[in-house]
């Protein structure tokens, strides 16, 4: 499943030793069970499961070795040169059997995990393979049963079903490192409990499921798969969430998603997290679009309308009519053509989407670049990581990833900046927290201190907006102390001296009052980075979300690039991607500057091959960024770049969009919008035309990760009425704006336009064709053949620039656009919490995401909101210049003094009302992290809330 | 006996449980001992300062451990000479952890060597350490042991402050009521702070131990004897015995004799000669009927049975073994099978809950045997998969009473 590894990994040293009476090979550092099973014999198991510690306490596996006096557990016990093992021998068999039948002899008469052997899970299987049953004696005997724990939503505890196993500790804190589920009590009385034996729904749990998915009898069950664990299928496919990329599978009953569980990938192995586990069920929302619609004549579009919506009505049937696909085609495609025909291909703009795959990316953007004529065309990476992008293909020539994120387990110091992964990047967040356990430092710079702060060796916690004073500090640090990689610089840096002329007025000591953190703290962490084995900077929106966010960006590559900490296993540059494919939809060409594979649409190689491989005319203009189409919709007139149609797929600017009033004034003013979702978002509100279309699961397709890996996704369910793939939409539209494609083969061509998108990125992809992925599901590029296994780690020997070397690039403060003032007194940061994704309208819909995250928050430090005179759970309304919004405040003493913290995923209250447009002027990416605003107790909330 | 608050008061009645607490008396009552100038007036630290300064050769020293036979008085009964050895070819760091969470039933041989002579441990501890090569030194007490702690805290600030020598570092710790934690490895895992669990070896304490470091491990009296086996001499130590064994042991006696309490006698003195040279015979109105050989679960044996000699390896023929050497005497009047019953409901209590066969084994046996008649077949069934697949002694040997009645007192459970 994963990419084929090299050969001297596959084989490690073999050992030779007897089992049952047979001289067998095993391998060092086997253990006795795995390398029987190797052998064809089953020797049983319960608290043993691959990828947790073995711990050897279930004794199930127990087997007689010669010379000892006791059995010892097979988990547990390596195969040694010369060892002497009876796995079926009377005694070895005698106690294996007795621990099933003890184990059965406490189980419920009526189980929580059925198979076709029995009602116990995986007991009931090794006993049913054992021909183990309990004796009435013992079944006399059955413990006193604990009551059932439901106070969870999307998880029941039966633990009259545990068997004692702590497979959910281990997974709970040794794999996913959240300690929640311990082990408390001792002899017959033990018990796994959450935190100090609270139930589980109001315990700390953070719901990843790795204990459900752990448990072997069903005592922690999903609560959607309770019983039967009987499915029509099993699909194997790849989360729909975060930039992770988790593998996993779809369980599905009655084209019903009944339950997901993780599967070995190589970015996440088998875990998952609340999201990617629970979070399926928003595909079966009754407000699904499910019929195309056309705005009734006459009805105007109202952006003031959108905030006083109620969704949970969701009653479009004023604004919209029914329509059938040929009509709602016909005039979504047919306006485009005519306002393109009539005010020029400037006049036409296109949103495509990081939540769709890889083909759909490079089919829009072809259709933009050749139907609309233009290179409008742009994503959400533009709110996300334009500027890291802009920073790294100017530094070292590649926007992608050095390194990829489980290679933190080969670093010795781990610098988080801007980031808040274990919500954000829940998976991503167990490596680094694996690896800190093992050893390495994590140092977490934030201004908010978030959850991997307790994992964190040192934790600097700088003043929002200051990331280029600290950062210049620890680079002042690195060069003063003599701990400069000087070798590297030389052979493999451009413009050093310049950087470090430049770097002159940064000292700790004189950024420590600028940035808040002790000039000491900024100096050992600078020490530490550059001695450390190999360190690694992990990083997210906190650094890009600025106007200052390039140069944030430059100061981290800086920062790799004189302590040499780039290049090399364990160390690098991880921009942390948000979207599920919003590398995969960059490297696609969804964005405006730049052709598939970063090939600029100025450069006259790359135009005029692909005018030749479209075989079509091409702009050589640069396209308009997101929030620049914004601005052109709400152009003159006169302006002949005013945008007046735009199509727009998957995304939903109306919620993500800084400054929304402005964002939402611009949608409406459109001639014409066609919107193709899958529910009636904010923008869909104010369309002409609405598309349905499929959600991740309906649909087959690639998505490429934050770690260079492209992945398989495969349609596990069919689209509800007459929702249609995305991909066969675009092919639609394409055909009514005049252009003849003709993509053949299942799921609307999707392998013949990846194969055409693999010839468009040759120089990364080349070894990547479909049926490779058909039969890998996930490979690393660069991957150059079918044979190359990828390259999990790039710029070894040089830079992917002109000349293979980093150019630096010299840092300078630039304050936020918006300094807090007397009126507008805090700052505002806006962000993502665990639970729901970036606009809401996915995860918001989904049952057990919206019980446990079901209203609009906003944190604040416990010394604010004394100052303020609120408590948890007070009203309270923040404005900035642009709009205001009124929540509920959560007490958070992480969330610095003087700001607020707020997700945007909340319709009722946008926090993107207040956020500010200013753009960063390299990556044209708004400053989501930073703007003033004013906050008072008290406020009315929203009347609506949620959409159920 | 009754405890108010951490008062311990002997042969305790009402009167004297009220007027203790009427008179606030709630701290440990003083105990008489040798404390640190007595200690060193008597000789006391000369070997260790003989070691410290290279007068006393360490080598000598291991030597004169390993040649005296002295085998591990928790129980286990690995000679502790071997043990030095091996401990000190691992590499440093290396740390010692001492095991005076003295809760096997029926023993009380370290708190009663503990209350009169500390330092004579103290010492034995300290020259361990120093020809071991030893860094760090965790003592881990029984918290009942409210006097020992005050003595011990007053003692090793004493040392601390008046040593010429330097100490390594030693920290007492106190347990929590666990019988577990007195399993070597259990201890390891509660001073590390974690759940008291035995771990599972290999890898041995000695390679791995304590915050993963070689670990020198050893029960209180074990180290008891050291200054003496030193400086008498190996021969000394073996010279005493009886029936062909050697040494000397810390009978706990306990039960329907005369006089028990602490019997200091040579190795493999028979249970018949114990009663009548030691313990004064047993007492009226008792006739001998049993003995458990080392405590809760060492077995039970019968009267018939007493002319066997008492040391290690001498009763594992019988299904028993010595163990802590804690002997209890059971008269004509009371039953091995409540006896049995006893130890099982002990185990059960005291099952550290993490492997099934002891978890869930002793819990059933418990169970079983409250049956008049006994379920045999299903007991030898728990006793077979306790002794075989558990992790630790305690899971391993909890059977052993099960046996006995079985194998000696069938006809109390028939």
């Amino acid at each position: 499943m994963n990419a084929p590894l090299p050969q001297e990994l596959l084989a490690p040293p073999s050992v030779e030793f007897k089992l049952n009476e047979q001289s067998v090979m095993g391998f060092q550092d086997e253990s006795i069970l795995n390398a029987a099973k190797r052998h064809g014999i089953d020797i049983p198991h319960l608290c043993y499961q691959e990828g947790l510690r073995a711990d050897g306490n279930c004794r199930a596996c127990v087997v007689e070795i010669k010379g000892e006096r006791t059995l010892a557990p097979s988990c547990c016990r390596n195969v040694a040169p010369g060892l002497e093992v009876l796995s079926q021998s009377l005694r070895a068999k005698k106690s294996q059997e007795m621990v099933l039948e003890l184990l059965l002899s406490d189980m419920p008469d009526q189980g929580h995990k059925w198979t076709d052997k029995g009602q116990h899970g995986e007991l009931s299987d090794w006993s049913s393979k054992m021909n183990v049953t309990v004796r009435p004696e013992l079944q006399a005997l059955r413990r006193e049963q604990p009551a059932c724990d439901v106070s969870h939503p999307a998880m029941a505890v039966n633990l009259d079903a545990c068997i004692q196993c702590n497979r959910c500790v281990r997974a709970c804190r040794e794999e996913q490192v959240n300690d929640v589920i311990g082990y408390a009590h001792r002899g017959a009385q033990s018990q796994i409990v959450f935190d100090l034996q609270d139930s589980m729904g109001t315990s700390t749990c953070v719901a990843c499921g790795e204990c459900v998915q752990a448990c072997p009898t069903g005592a922690l069950m999903p609560k959607s798969q309770m019983g039967s664990q009987v499915v029509d299928k099993k699909v194997d496919s790849v989360c729909p969430f975060c930039g992770v990329g988790c593998l996993l599978t779809y369980k599905v009953k009655d084209n019903k998603i009944v339950s997901v569980e993780g599967r070995d990938g190589p970015a996440n192995h088998s875990r998952l997290c609340v999201k990617g586990r629970f979070g399926f069920d928003y595909i079966q929302h009754p407000q699904r679009l499910t019929t195309p619609l056309i705005r009734k004549l006459g009805v105007p579009k109202d952006p003031a309308l959108i905030q006083q919506l109620n969704r949970n009505a969701a009653d479009w049937s004023a604004v919209f009519r029914e329509a059938t696909w040929e009509e709602a085609l016909a005039l979504g495609a047919g306006k485009l053509k005519q306002v393109r025909d009539a005010f020029g291909p400037k006049s036409l703009a296109g949103f495509g989407s990081a939540k769709g795959s890889n083909e759909e990316a490079y089919l829009f953007q072809k259709l933009v670049r050749t139907g609309f004529g233009s290179n409008n065309v742009d994503h959400c990476t533009r709110l996300c990581h334009a500027s890291s992008v802009a920073a790294m293909l100017e530094g070292v020539g590649s926007a992608a990833v050095s390194n990829q994120v489980n290679d933190v387990e080969h670093a010795g110091l781990i610098f988080v900046i801007g980031a808040n992964p274990s919500a954000n990047h829940p998976v991503a967040a167990t490596w680094m927290k694996n690896a800190a356990k093992r050893g390495a430092k994590i140092v977490l710079a934030d201004p908010r201190v978030t959850d991997i702060g307790k994992h964190a060796w040192r934790t600097l916690q700088f003043k929002p907006d200051t990331d280029v004073a600290m950062l210049n500090a620890l680079i002042y640090t690195v060069i003063e102390e003599g701990l400069a990689n000087q070798d590297f610089i030389q052979t493999r840096a451009n413009n050093y001296e310049a950087l470090k002329q430049n770097i002159q007025g940064y000292s700790p000591e004189a950024m420590a009052p600028i940035c808040g953190v002790p000039a000491e703290t900024l100096r050992e962490v600078a020490r530490e980075f550059a001695t450390s084995k190999a360190s690694m900077i992990l990083w997210g929106m906190g650094i890009s979300q600025h106007v200052h966010g390039t140069d944030n960006a430059r100061c981290l590559i800086a920062l790799v690039t004189v302590t040499g900490q780039i290049g090399k296993s364990g160390s690098g540059l991880h921009p942390l991607r948000g979207q599920n494919n919003v590398q995969g939809a960059s490297d696609a060409g969804l964005i405006p500057m730049m052709y598939p594979n970063y090939q600029q649409v100025t450069n006259p190689l790359a135009h005029d091959w692909f005018e030749k491989f479209w075989d079509s005319p091409l702009d050589s203009q640069p396209g308009y960024t997101v929030v620049e189409i914004m601005h052109k919709a709400l152009a003159d007139d006169t302006d002949p770049h005013k945008v007046r149609g735009m199509y727009i797929m998957g995304e939903n600017p109306a919620m993500s969009d800084p400054d929304l009033n402005h964002a939402r004034h611009a949608l409406a003013s459109l001639e014409h919008l066609v919107v193709q979702d899958i529910f009636m978002t904010e923008t869909a509100w104010l369309a002409d035309v609405v598309l349905p279309a499929t959600a991740w699961p309906e649909k087959t397709g690639t998505v490429t990760n934050t770690d260079r890996m492209v992945q398989m996704g495969r349609q596990a369910v069919e689209p509800p009425a007459q929702a249609k793939a995305d991909l066969w939409i675009i092919q639609q539209i394409a055909q009514g704006m005049g252009l003849n494609w003709q993509y053949k083969g299942e799921h609307h061509g999707v392998a013949e336009v990846y194969e055409e998108m693999r010839q468009a990125m040759h120089e990364v992809i080349s070894g990547i064709s479909w049926d490779r992925l058909v039969r890998e599901s996930s490979v690393t590029y660069p991957c150059l053949t079918e044979e190359d296994p990828g390259q999990p780690t790039v710029f070894k020997e040089h830079f992917a620039t002109a000349d293979g070397r980093v150019n630096l690039v010299p840092a300078d403060i630039i304050p936020a656009n918006e300094r807090p003032d007397a009126n507008f007194p805090f700052v505002l940061i806006t962000g993502r919490q665990l639970e729901h994704w970036h606009t809401g309208s996915m995860t918001r819909r989904a049952t057990v995401l919206d019980a446990i995250e079901p209203e609009a928050t906003a944190s604040m430090c416990g010394a604010d909101m004394l100052a303020l005179g609120l408590s948890e759970g007070h009203v309270m309304t923040l404005a900035s210049r642009r709009g205001e919004v009124c929540l509920r405040v959560r007490r958070d003493d992480g969330t610095p003094q003087g700001s607020v913290f707020v997700p945007f995923a909340y319709y009722e209250a946008a926090a993107n009302l207040m956020t500010n447009a200013a753009l960063d002027p390299f990556g044209k990416i708004p400053e989501f992290k930073y703007c003033a605003i004013a906050v008072k107790a008290g406020g009315e909330l929203a009347v609506s809330h949620g959409f159920f | 006996m009754a405890v108010v608050h951490q008062h311990e008061i002997g042969h305790a009645s009402v009167e004297k449980v009220l007027a203790a607490v009427q008179a606030e008396a709630t701290q440990p009552v003083a105990l008489d001992y040798i404390d640190l100038n007595a200690y060193v007036a008597e000789g006391g630290y000369a070997l260790l300062q003989a070691l410290n300064s290279g007068q006393q050769d360490a080598e000598a020293v291991m030597k004169a451990m390993e040649d005296s036979g002295l085998r591990g008085l928790g129980g286990a009964g690995f000679p502790a000479g071997r043990k030095w050895r091996i401990v000190s070819e691992q590499a440093a760091p290396r740390l010692m952890a001492v095991n005076i969470d003295e809760g096997e039933p029926g023993t009380f041989k370290d708190r009663t060597y503990l209350e009169r002579d500390p330092h004579r441990f103290l010492e034995g501890m300290l020259v361990a350490a120093h020809v071991v090569g030893i860094d760090a030194i965790y003592i881990y007490l029984r918290d009942e042991y409210h006097a020992c702690r005050q003595v011990l805290e007053a003692e090793l600030q004493k040392l601390k402050t008046n040593s010429a020598i330097q100490l390594p570092m030693i920290e007492l710790r106190r347990g929590a009521g666990a019988y577990i934690c007195g399993e070597e490895s259990a201890m390891i895992e509660s001073i590390e702070g974690k759940r008291g669990e035995p771990r599972m070896r290999p890898p041995y304490i000695a390679q791995v131990g304590l915050f993963g470091r070689p670990t020198l491990e050893h029960n209180f009296e074990t180290l008891y004897w050291v200054r003496d086996i030193v400086q008498k001499g190996p021969d000394w130590f073996s010279g005493f015995g009886r029936h062909g064994r050697k040494g000397l042991r810390s009978f706990s006696v306990s039960g329907r004799v005369k006089k028990p309490g602490v019997k200091l006698a040579p190795a493999g003195i028979t249970m018949a000669e114990l009663i009548e040279e030691y313990c004064g015979g047993m007492q009226d109105g008792h006739n001998f009927y049993a003995y458990l050989p080392g405590g809760a679960s060492g077995g039970i044996l019968p009267a018939s049975l007493s002319d066997i000699p008492l040391d290690f390896d001498t009763l594992q023929a019988y299904g028993c073994f010595i163990g802590s050497a804690a002997v209890i005497v059971l008269g004509h009047q009371d039953s091995a099978r409540n006896a049995a019953l006893n130890m099982m409901n002990f185990f059960a209590h005291e099952s550290c809950g993490q492997c099934t066969p002891c978890r869930v084994g002793t819990e059933k046996a418990v169970q079983l045997m409250q049956a008049a008649v006994w379920d045999n077949a299903t007991l030898d069934d728990l006793n077979q998969v306790m002794t075989d697949a558990s992790i630790c002694g305690l899971g391993q040997a909890a059977p052993n009473p099960v046996r006995c009645v079985q194998k000696y007192f069938p006809q109390e459970v028939a």
